[in-house]
């Protein structure tokens, strides 16, 4: 019986895009459904009533829900092409470690400053603050090519969708990660050579767009 | 299967209920260990030297291997000893541990901690999400007859097991009712299943010291400015 996936998503979203990569890597066939996050849709609504977001991929009928979830999930079902976490257990427990990292710490710091109201001692230290987390996971792949060695993966798919709001962080925060933190924007190049990484991340433009419609509708701007 | 020359450690803080879900699962494994007690008020160098990225505690050494965040570690010793498995086998309940794992981390303990730790409207709003959240784990838990894991302590057990210790202890300290037993049946039995299991109960804190600690620290944190946890 063919597997019918459908993913439930948002195009700006760094979270989906996670999962568009996982897809992507393992050769996938799903179903694209769009979702208006102001108007949320049945479907979404039934199928992540807890917390009503995106990402949900529904396998057969069944929803996952959580980005880095879903793409575990991803790897452990087809789990015959392109292993996106290590087979050793240490290894994979690393990958774990740093993908926690990021989740607990990119999304926080970044939003600081693509939702701050401007120039001043709060916004200078969301920006200290957010180029900091960037500056560990830059330590944490050195000279490596990705975080996971030789092979892209978990740890790599976690973090390379925010390279899509790296540049609101210079319209809207005047921060350039590109001259921050080279390292990185190097390894971000290197991703998007894989074709599942380019075509899977949002335009950067619509990201701005997106983020300058949310200010505006937060009272920022 | 770890042999005897393997060693393991575990670096931990007695109140911790992050450092218990790894001693509870290394008991549930037969796995023997060294544990190493650190004061997270007066971080040692060996702590800083093993996890100098988040500086917390617990810290799983296996033989030379560090493994850090009390999640990480579960999953890391659930692959490495196979005997009395922790997470199911198939993808999909995989899955469902997982985020109910993290549903519980994020709006059970979270919020609950919150509420302790602060006062007036910012205690209410989070006292709120504790307790509609726990309505929705109640209905997980009315789905269960002995343990979320099945006959045996599984992943999101030991992931939610502080509900059966602590959260009693954080009601009493912050004088707040969240785990109510006539509002949560399941939940509470539970709780109480897993708290009694012989090889939990002998692994718990003393509770009335508990009580001191976690009244001074909450008086602590209350003091600080607010919001500083994310509700």
């Amino acid at each position: 019986m063919a597997d019918q996936v459908i993913l439930l998503d948002f195009g700006p979203s760094m979270f989906g895009m996670r999962v568009r990569i996982a897809l992507s890597e393992k050769g996938v066939q799903y179903e694209y459904k769009e979702q208006d996050l102001r108007n949320k849709s049945p479907l979404l609504l039934q199928t992540n009533p807890i917390h009503k977001k995106i990402p949900v991929l529904i396998h057969n009928g069944k929803p996952i829900c959580e980005s880095l979830i879903i793409v575990q999930y991803i790897d452990e079902v087809w789990h015959d092409k392109a292993p996106l976490l290590p087979s050793d257990p240490y290894q994979r427990a690393q990958a774990r470690f740093w993908a926690d990292y990021v989740n607990k710490k990119v999304y926080d710091t970044g939003n600081k400053i693509w939702t701050s109201k401007g120039k001043g001692e709060e916004q200078e230290a969301a920006k200290k603050d957010f180029i900091e987390v960037l500056k560990v996971l830059e330590g944490e792949l050195g000279d490596k090519p990705y975080f996971g060695g030789q092979s892209f993966g978990f740890v790599d798919i976690s973090l390379v969708t925010f390279s899509s709001w790296f540049p609101s962080c210079e319209t809207f925060g005047n921060l350039s990660i590109e001259k921050e933190c080279p390292k990185l924007t190097a390894w971000v190049k290197r991703c998007k050579e894989k074709e599942s990484v380019s075509k899977s991340l949002a335009d950067e433009k619509v990201v701005v767009e997106f983020l300058r419609t949310m200010r505006k509708n937060l009272g920022i701007d | 299967m770890a042999s005897s020359s393997e060693k393991v450690k575990v670096l931990g803080f007695w109140v911790s209920p992050f450092v218990r879900r790894v001693e509870w699962a290394l008991k549930l494994k037969g796995v023997d260990y060294e544990y190493i007690e650190e004061d997270i008020f007066n971080k040692s160098s060996l702590l800083l030297k093993l996890n100098p990225v988040r500086q917390k505690v617990p810290v799983l050494v296996h033989d030379l291997k560090v493994v850090a965040e009390s999640y990480v570690i579960l999953e890391y010793i659930d692959e490495i000893w196979k005997q009395n498995s922790l997470l199911p086998l198939d993808p999909y309940q995989r899955a469902m541990a997982r985020f109910w794992a993290k549903f519980a981390e994020e709006k059970v303990f979270e919020t609950a901690w919150n509420a302790l730790c602060s006062g007036g409207e910012e205690k209410e709003k989070a006292l709120k999400i504790a307790i509609e959240s726990l309505e929705i784990l109640e209905g997980e838990a009315k789905k269960i007859q002995n343990f979320f894991g099945g006959d045996r302590i599984g992943y999101l057990d030991i992931a939610m097991g502080w509900i059966g210790y602590w959260l009693p202890v954080w009601e009493q300290v912050g004088c707040m009712s969240i785990l109510d037993p006539l509002k949560f049946p399941a939940t509470s039995a539970w709780a109480k299943r897993f708290i009694s299991h012989p090889l939990i109960k002998h692994n718990l804190p003393p509770r009335e010291e508990m009580l001191v600690y976690f009244d001074k620290r909450s008086k602590e944190l209350s003091s600080i400015s607010q919001g500083w946890i994310k509700v």
